[in-house]
Order: C-alpha cells, then sequence, then structure tokens
C-alpha cells in the first residue's frame, strides 16, 4: 500500500485498529463491520485522505494557540507600533512580512497577523463544533423520538420545526445579540469575550438543529418498519434499547455526514457575522472580524486580506471535501 | 375465451401444441458469456451457454439467484450496460446474429421479434401514464405510421386479448389501479402488441397468488398456441417449469448444467445438482412426513466460483472421481437419451445406478 | 369446536384488525384484514396459517406477538389473556412468544455483530443463563447449524439461509413455547428452503415448540404443519388437520388453491379448478360469503348470509360454507357445474357497479 507521507500521518490511527487484507485470515473468526468497510474505502480515497489530513493539521494548530503562542514568542494583543510607518502601514514588504512574523503585521494597530489566525481559528473552530455538537444532539433527541413515536409528538416537533424554519435567521441574530449584551453588560460594560462566543453558539443552536430533526426522523420513520426493529419490539425491548441499540447504529452515517457538512457552514456564519459586527467582541481574535478590518486596506495592504482569507477557505473547503468523500466511503451506492 | 369465465372454469384444454418450426429454431444461442468488471473482481454471470427455442416451443431455464438464468435473457435482449459488460458468444434471432450488431439495430429488433415479461409489473409499468397510453406507445415505436385510431384499437384488442374485462374503459386507467393480476396482463399485452416471435419471461408469476399464477401460466400458454411464439421461461420453480416447458435447461453458477425435453430433465434427471432441486422441493403428494433432502451448503458467489465442477462443494458424489471434480470442469455432454445433456463427471452408469438408489424414491422425484 | 382434554397454549377469539384509510377529503374507511378469527394452538403444535396476499394472514401474526393492537377479539396464552397487555405486564411471557420473519436481509441489524443479534433478546429481558450470554448464544448457533466461531461476523458475510439460521436462533434464545413463523422460507432459493424446514421440523420435535406458521405455499405447509387454517380476505375459510384438509378440503377454496399449485410429479398443465379474477379488495369485501364472488358453487344464499365455520361430521374439520365440498380432491367438482354460464347474474346483493360477469371486475381497487 503505498501513500504519501501527508496520508500516512493521518492513517497511523487507523492502520493499528484496521489490519490489512489479509489479517482476518490470521485472526480467524473476525468479521468486518460495516464502519470499518466505509473506514476502507475511506483509506482508498486520496481527496479523503488529503483533506482529512488538512483538518486534522487545522485542529492540532487550533489546539496548541497557546503552545504556538508560547513559542512564536508574539501574543495576540501585542501592537508593534515601531514597526509601521507615519501612515499605520506596515513595513517591509507583503505587509511585514519577515522572520519575526510571519504573516506580517495589521495596519494602525500592528498586532502580528500569525498569531491573530492562529487564535482566530481556535475561536472559530471553537464555534463551529460546539455548534454543530450541539444542534446535533436537538436535532438527534427530537427527529428520533418524533420519528418513533408519531403521532401527536410527531405533530408538535414538527410544528416547531417548520417555526423554527419561517423565523428569519439573520434578522433575529441582528436583533438578539446587542440586546442580550446591552441586558447582560449595560450600555458601557466591557463584553467578556467569552460571553460573545457564548451568544454566537446558542443563536446557532437555536436555528442550526432542524435540518438534523427532519434528516433523522426521515431515517427513522424509514427504519421503524424494518423486521430486525419488530424483532426487538417482540422482544420487549424499550424506548432507549429500539433508539439507542437499534436505530442511531443505523442512522449514524447521515448524522456524521451532515455534521461534517455543517461545521464549515458554522464557520462561515460565524465569519459572516463577526463582518456584520453582530458577532464577537474586538479583542476576540475571529477570521470574520478580521476580514472585515481588512477590506479597508484592500488596495493599501492587499496581504493584510490574502492570509485570513486564504485561511478560512482552505478551512472550510477541506471540511467540504472530507464531508463528501465520508459520504461516498458510509453509502457507496449513492453517488456513482 | 379461457379468461372470459365469471368464475371457476373446467381446466381440461390439452397441452400445448406441438408444432415444431420446420426452418430450424427461431432463437440459437452458441457459447454465450457475459461478464461483469466490478469493484471486486470479475463476475462471469453466464459463461458458455449454448440452446435453441423453436417457434411455438417453451425453453424453462431453472436455477437459483446468481445461476444466470436472469443475465442470459438481458443479454439475448441486448439489455446490458456496454461499458461494464462484455457478452461474447452468438445469438441468433430469426437468422440474425445480435452480438456486436450496433445498438441501433438491436433496438429494432426489440419489441418487434423479441419481448420481455418482467417479474413485477408494476416497476416495469410507468406510474404516470396510463396503461393504454403505454401500449400504444410500445406499437408505435415500431408501427410509426399507425394513425392515433389504429393504435388505440390495437391496444384495446390487446387487453381483451389477454383477459382484462372491459378493456375499453380499462385502457384509460393507470396502473395503480390495477391488481397485481391484471397489471401482469396488461403488462403481456404490452409485450404481445407487435407479435413478437420470441418472447422471453422472467419469473412472471413469482410475485403472483397460486391461484392468479394459474391464469397466468394459462394465458401465456393459449396465446403461444395462437401466435406460435418461441417462449422462454425463467424460473426458480419446478412447478411453473413442469406445467410449461417443452425443454429445460438447468443452470448453476453461470453454466448449463443439464438440458433435455421436460421428461428427461424431470423424470429422469442426470446431473447432482437436478437429483438435489427435485428431492429438496416439497410435494403435495406423498408422506408429509419424510424429510426433505435438501442440497447442503449453499450456493456459490459467481466472482469467487469453485474451481473444477462448481457444484462440487456441495455434491454427494463429487468424491467419486478421484480430483477430477475439483480441477477439470465438466462439459456439456451426451447423458444417453437423444438430445439429453448434462455436464457431470459421473460415468453414465454411475448416474443411473445412483439415481436409483438415492433419489428416485425420495420428495417429488418420486 | 375441538374438544381436547389439553388446555391449549393459544387461544383466539374473534380476532379483528382494521386499518383505517383516509381515501379522499374526510371520507374515512377501514381495510378489514382480518375480521374475527376463532382458532387454539396446543402445546407443541404446529398450525399452519395459509392464504394467499391480502388474506390477513401476516396481519394475525403480528398481532400474536403483540406488535399490532387487536381492533377487537381476544388473545389468550397460557390462560392469560394478552390483547391489551402492556409492555411490563408482556414481559414474563415475551419469552415463550417469538416471532420468525420473511426476510432474511431486512430482519438482522445490519450494524450488529451475530452475537449482539442473537444476544438481543436476553438482554433486553435481563436474562442471564448459565454460563454467560456469550456461551448461550454460541450454543444457539451451533443448534441452528452455524459455526458457533462466527460469533464477531456481520450479517452482510452471510447468506440468505445462513440469515434466516440467525433470525431461528435469536427467536430461540428466550427458550419461548411458542414461535409465529412468518414466512420463514419464501424468501430462500429453493434447495435451502429445505434446508430451513428441516430445520424447524428438528427444532420442532426436539424442543417441543408450538409454531403458528404462516406461509402462502402449501407444499412447505404440508412438510410442516399438523393442523392447517386456510385464510381468504380476513376469514378462516377452512381449519383442520393436516389431512384432511390435503385430501379432503371441504371449502371450494381450499380445492382452487390446491389445484391450482404446479405440480411437478405432473408434466404439462395441470390443475383442473380455475379461478377467475383476483381477490377482492379488503376495503369493500363481499356481503356474506367473502369467496362468492369467485366461487363455482355460488347461490343467492352465499350473497345475503354468512356461512359460519362450523364441523360437518363432528370432526376436527369445519369449513364456512353453505354448499361444502365432499370426498377427495381428485374427484373435485366433476360433476358440478363448474363452467358455469359466463354471464351468471345470480348476484341479488351484488354490492358492486360492477356487472356480473367480470368475476375479475370485482378486484377494482376503489378510490
Amino acid at each position: 500500500m503505498s501513500m504519501s507521507p501527508v496520508e500516512g500521518v493521518a492513517l497511523a490511527e487507523i492502520d493499528s485498529g484496521g489490519g490489512g487484507a489479509d489479517a482476518p485470515k490470521e485472526k480467524g473468526f473476525v468479521g468486518r463491520s460495516p464502519g470499518q468497510l466505509a473506514m476502507l474505502r475511506l483509506r482508498r480515497d486520496r481527496t479523503a485522505m488529503v483533506s482529512g489530513a488538512m483538518l486534522v493539521f487545522f485542529v492540532l494548530v487550533g489546539l496548541a494557540a497557546p503552545l504556538i503562542e508560547a513559542l512564536y514568542g508574539i501574543s495576540p494583543r501585542d501592537q508593534f507600533q515601531a514597526k509601521l510607518d507615519g501612515f499605520g502601514m506596515p513595513l517591509g514588504y507583503a505587509g511585514g512580512v519577515s522572520g519575526d512574523h510571519f504573516f506580517g503585521l495589521e495596519p494602525n494597530l500592528g498586532r502580528d497577523i500569525f498569531i491573530r489566525l492562529v487564535y482566530g481559528l481556535r475561536t472559530s473552530l471553537l464555534i463551529a463544533f460546539a455548534a454543530a455538537v450541539i444542534t446535533a444532539v436537538i436535532g438527534i433527541a427530537l427527529g428520533a423520538l418524533a420519528g418513533y413515536l408519531g403521532g401527536w409528538l410527531d405533530a408538535v416537533i414538527n410544528w416547531i420545526t417548520d417555526l423554527t424554519l419561517a423565523m428569519p435567521f439573520l434578522i433575529i441574530a441582528l436583533a438578539l445579540t446587542p440586546t442580550l449584551t446591552l441586558r447582560f453588560y449595560g450600555e458601557r460594560d466591557a463584553v467578556s469575550p467569552a460571553f460573545g462566543v457564548g451568544v454566537l453558539i446558542a443563536v446557532f443552536a437555536i436555528f442550526g438543529w432542524t435540518g438534523t430533526a427532519r434528516l433523522v426522523r426521515g431515517q427513522v420513520i424509514a427504519l421503524r418498519e424494518r423486521e430486525f426493529v419488530e424483532a426487538a419490539k417482540a422482544s420487549g425491548a424499550g424506548l432507549a434499547h429500539m433508539l439507542f441499540r437499534q436505530l442511531l447504529p443505523n442512522i449514524w452515517a447521515p448524522i456524521l455526514v451532515s455534521f461534517s457538512l455543517a461545521v464549515p457552514q458554522f464557520i462561515t456564519s460565524e465569519a459572516a457575522l463577526s463582518f456584520i459586527g453582530v458577532g464577537l467582541t474586538e479583542e476576540t481574535p475571529s477570521f470574520g472580524r478580521m476580514i472585515y478590518q481588512s477590506l479597508d486596506y484592500l488596495q493599501t495592504d492587499p496581504a493584510f486580506v490574502f492570509f485570513p482569507g486564504i485561511t478560512i477557505f482552505a478551512l472550510v473547503f477541506a471540511f467540504n471535501l472530507f464531508g463528501d468523500a465520508l459520504r461516498d466511503a458510509l453509502d457507496p451506492k449513492s453517488s456513482r | 375465451m379461457p379468461e372470459s369465465a365469471p368464475s371457476g372454469q373446467l381446466d381440461d384444454r390439452p397441452s400445448v401444441p406441438e408444432q415444431r418450426g420446420t426452418d430450424g429454431p427461431y432463437l440459437r444461442v452458441d457459447d454465450l458469456r457475459v461478464r461483469f468488471d466490478t469493484e471486486d473482481g470479475v463476475v462471469r454471470a453466464v459463461d458458455g451457454v449454448s440452446f435453441a427455442v423453436e417457434r411455438g416451443r417453451t425453453l424453462g431455464i431453472v436455477g437459483e439467484s446468481g445461476s444466470g438464468k436472469s443475465v442470459t435473457s438481458l443479454a439475448i435482449l441486448g439489455l446490458h450496460n456496454p461499458k461494464r459488460t462484455t457478452v461474447s458468444g452468438e445469438i441468433h434471432v430469426g437468422g440474425r446474429q445480435l452480438v456486436g450488431l450496433p445498438e441501433a439495430e438491436v433496438r429494432r429488433l426489440r419489441g418487434r421479434d423479441m419481448a420481455m415479461i418482467f417479474q413485477d409489473p408494476l416497476s416495469a409499468l410507468h406510474p404516470y401514464y396510463t396503461v393504454g397510453k403505454q401500449i400504444v406507445e410500445a406499437y408505435r415505436v415500431h408501427h410509426p405510421r399507425a394513425g392515433k385510431r389504429e393504435a388505440r384499437q390495437r391496444a384495446v384488442d390487446m387487453l381483451g386479448r389477454v383477459g382484462i374485462p372491459q378493456p375499453a374503459r380499462r385502457f384509460d386507467q393507470y396502473p395503480h389501479e390495477f391488481s397485481g393480476g391484471m397489471r401482469q396482463r396488461a403488462m403481456i399485452a404490452m409485450a404481445l402488441v407487435n407479435d413478437p416471435d420470441l418472447l422471453i419471461a422472467d419469473e412472471p408469476t413469482t410475485a403472483l397468488d397460486v391461484t392468479v399464477q394459474a391464469q397466468i401460466l394459462d394465458l401465456l400458454a393459449d396465446l403461444q398456441a395462437e401466435f406460435h411464439s418461441a417462449i422462454i421461461m425463467i424460473t426458480h420453480d419446478l412447478g411453473v417449469v413442469s406445467q410449461v416447458a417443452d425443454d429445460v435447461l438447468v443452470m448453476y453458477g453461470g453454466r448449463a448444467v443439464e438440458r433435455g425435453s421436460v421428461e428427461q430433465v424431470l423424470r429422469r434427471p442426470q446431473h447432482p445438482y437436478t437429483w438435489g432441486l427435485l428431492s429438496s422441493v416439497p410435494s403435495l403428494h406423498g408422506d408429509a412426513d419424510a424429510e426433505l433432502v435438501p442440497i447442503r451448503g449453499n450456493p456459490p458467489s459467481l466472482i469467487n466460483l469453485p474451481p473444477g465442477c462448481a457444484f462440487h462443494p456441495r455434491c454427494r458424489y463429487a468424491d467419486r472421481n478421484g480430483d477430477r471434480s475439483r480441477t477439470e470442469v465438466p462439459q456439456l455432454g451426451p447423458a444417453g437419451e437423444d438430445g439429453h445433456l448434462v455436464a457431470c463427471h459421473l460415468s453414465a452408469d454411475d448416474r443411473t445406478r445412483l439415481y436409483a438408489e438415492d433419489i428416485a424414491h425420495v420428495g417429488v422425484a418420486r | 369446536m375441538s374438544v381436547e382434554t389439553v388446555e391449549p397454549l393459544l387461544r383466539v377469539r374473534g380476532l379483528t384488525k382494521h386499518f383505517p384509510v383516509r381515501s379522499g377529503f374526510r371520507n374515512r374507511s377501514v381495510v378489514r384484514a382480518v375480521d374475527g378469527l376463532d382458532f387454539d394452538v396446543r402445546p407443541g403444535e404446529t398450525l399452519g396459517l395459509v392464504g394467499e396476499s391480502g388474506c390477513g394472514k401476516t396481519t394475525t401474526g403480528r398481532m400474536l406477538v403483540r406488535l399490532l393492537e387487536p381492533t377487537a377479539g381476544s388473545i389468550e396464552f397460557a390462560g392469560r389473556d394478552i390483547t391489551h397487555a402492556g409492555r411490563r405486564e408482556l414481559r414474563p411471557l415475551r419469552q415463550d412468544l417469538q416471532i420468525i420473519f420473511q426476510d432474511p436481509y431486512a430482519s438482522l441489524n445490519p450494524r450488529h455483530t451475530v452475537g449482539r443479534i442473537v444476544a438481543m433478546p436476553l438482554q433486553v429481558n435481563g436474562t442471564n443463563p448459565p454460563g454467560g450470554i456469550k456461551a448461550r448464544v454460541q450454543e444457539l448457533l451451533e443448534l441452528v447449524g452455524l459455526n458457533p466461531e462466527h460469533y464477531n461476523r456481520y450479517p452482510h458475510e452471510f447468506s440468505g439461509g445462513q440469515r434466516q439460521r440467525i433470525g431461528i436462533a435469536r427467536a430461540l434464545a428466550l427458550r419461548p413455547k411458542l414461535i409465529v413463523a412468518d414466512e420463514p422460507v419464501s424468501a430462500l432459493d429453493v434447495s435451502i428452503q429445505a434446508q430451513v424446514v428441516n430445520l424447524l421440523r428438528d427444532l420442532q420435535r426436539d424442543l417441543g415448540l408450538a409454531f403458528v406458521f404462516i406461509a402462502h405455499d402449501l407444499a412447505v405447509v404440508r412438510h410442516f404443519c399438523q393442523r392447517v387454517a386456510v385464510m381468504y380476505l380476513g376469514k378462516i375459510v377452512e381449519i383442520g388437520d393436516r389431512d384432511d384438509i390435503y385430501e379432503r378440503p371441504q371449502h371450494p377454496y381450499t380445492r382452487a388453491l390446491l389445484s391450482a399449485i404446479p405440480d411437478v410429479t405432473k408434466l404439462g398443465p395441470a390443475g383442473r379448478i380455475r379461478l377467475a379474477g383476483d381477490v377482492p379488495t379488503p376495503l369493500d369485501p363481499p356481503s356474506g360469503c367473502r369467496f362468492r364472488t369467485r366461487c363455482w358453487k355460488a347461490q343467492d344464499i352465499c350473497a345475503t348470509e354468512e356461512p359460519a365455520l362450523v364441523s360437518r361430521d363432528g370432526g376436527n374439520q369445519a369449513a364456512a360454507c353453505h354448499f361444502p365440498e365432499r370426498g377427495p380432491v381428485e374427484a373435485t367438482p366433476g360433476g358440478q357445474p363448474a363452467a358455469a354460464p359466463a354471464g351468471r347474474g345470480a348476484e341479488p346483493a351484488g354490492q358492486g357497479a360492477e356487472p356480473a360477469g367480470t368475476g375479475a371486475g370485482v378486484e377494482e381497487v376503489s378510490r
């Protein structure tokens, strides 16, 4: 099995568990689970491996942000006014790229772009993952209950879903965030960065669960009449067993795919909200804010736009590619 | 006529009239091979099958899932995706060789000279068009100059001919308004609207109830007597075969293992697989408490066919010829009687003796 | 009917299931899937439930294991009324009452190993067999003829016949007294059917199991069941011991059904009775005797009065027919005016708008 070094890194953990093609014979009667088969298909998929490796890299960078800060020796709040010219523009080429400042400096404030990107990545991933997990949990719970129990509960949950979908996301986000901030902090108080993050996650959670709920409900309804579900029912299985043992293991594939496609969506939404100013506070490093600020310098300092732009693009692109590859691996019939 | 009576009626018609064609068989298949390239490897779905069907005769092709019986019929109609399928050998329909013919040529023959009846009429009929419109379409493909009224009249006639009451009214109904048996009749009407000389029926009654199955089988026999067409009946049900077939081809693992007249194959079977089928079928007669004698093991995967005789892992007599069953593929050869062929390493004497000793007294073989 | 000293294990009285269907706006009607069944199953006995599609045999099986809630009637199991018992009340009885499904592909959870599938009933009921669950599962796998070492494999690694064996092992896990087998062999290849029928027969004999064996294939039922009930449009039209049903059927429908089965032992067109048309829709079943629209013996009374399922000769065989047949099956309806005039209009209570004469017209799906 030949693979590039990049692939090798991502595969290290898989290889230790999966075993090669000749493993089953040696191990005797160990079957391949559908999950293992999907993993095998994923491993054969070059796109999946490259995008997966990129994602692992991004996540590691996000997690290791304080460590990187220590090694790099610059904090995201440090200002290097000395390295700016009289107009507040960074000295040197390409926005002040140098051995000290890998991606150069921000105009005006003179903060280091590289370390702010690292922390921005951390913020974005934190918000996106937290929102995706919460929406998935809400969506799975409501969808599974509605699909499996049906009846009036299904009707009520459907009604709530429709209601949520009918609410204009952007307008409510625009209205809600400042109102909440005002309510908790008052006019002049310094708003804590954590609060801004929390509000964003909450807004995403309120609006983001409907897709998953609908998906899960549909899948559960399709499975509900399958004979293996009836077999469990005929054996006297309770609600928890039916949902967690019988039904959910059969729908984690589409859930996983929708999860992996929801994360990049939340990343861009966060950037968009920060861009229009309802997202995070100024101190919190974030992709959206950086791009928003950089637009003023589009002509004078294009490097300031370039670095955050290319990073968010690579991140979202890798997520989407991986999500598609995951769908192909989990359900090989759907694509070809 | 026989289908128009309202309720239970006696059926004492003689068997299908024996009208042998004089100008050779209408369909002749020589050494047909069909291969699919799949992710897991090459599937040899059909591996060297030969047979012939004359006009007015019915060939029953018997086999289990994965025996290649349905693939054979699709190959005759040229319905395989050419990108992933390799078809070789020769298929002569009415004197024309079809393998390698351009798609457009085969399409001209399909429907006009040869037609197919599928197992599931609901998926073969389009749900958004009326039954009548679909039959008219099928007719006008091959009769482009036929007028609207003429085509409609033809379709109504066909619906009536296959025993659908009030055909003129039924013409404007949709498939979902038909019951299962009626749908199958409508599909037969569609298949027959162009008077094809060759009719391929792939498990036409498997999805139907027994009382309806009996009607459909009668109908096919009547239509055959009237139109003098050649029929291939593909089925897993030996009962259906015994009822309608003149000749029988038994397939296993993509190869023909036995071929002969229905009398020869079902009364004096020569291949251990045919024996196994006969002894495992539960019967309506004889000792109900007697154990059925199943064939041991499972049907083979076409991707990973056993070497030598594909049946040897399940054959009770595989060891009688040393290693031959495992190493050498048995060829279809004369089994003694005229026209009876078998692909088995056992000697003719052995087969006769074993059949008499082990098989003749169990199951429906009795 | 049957005067037996043994207390029946399963006693079904007036079992009924109507499914509401909405057709059009505010126009509710019901599908009479099962309409008043009475039958008993004694311990260790095998009862075959046969009939064509739509006769309600599968619905009956689902009601017996309480996957469906009966509309009316009662199900008594081992002397206890379980017709409307909740999950908790049923728990002790679940162990005695299990089901085997038709489709070996849909009936096993594809994400579970064979070991988990077979162990499921034990775990759900909190049963801890001596020697542990794993030992019991392996014992079960061996019992149904599978390699116990395959414990860790997944369903997709098995063939159809093997999967059906897994389903059987699961049904046996709790040592049931009665198994409802819903078409357990009809999805299998011919050569595999016999394997599974033999397995079920061996298990039935060795473990003393009672079976309700649901099938459309009368030949398979004959090899497995001691008693047979023939269903038509939600009702039992005939019930009796196997030999009576197969050798001396009284109901015309039973005769027609037997006659329609292609017989390998006879070459050429076999069977002498042909029913015209299809089974009518259970949305609007014929009045009186439900079989009358396809019956060659139907008279006026058949449309007005529903025949009761009663025994003629005081024996175990009962048929719901005003004009039951007599004698062995071969002599069927020889002298009867079976080839009746095509335009039989003798359907006074003809509820269908269809003019008589089109027996097949009765099956029209109403909208």
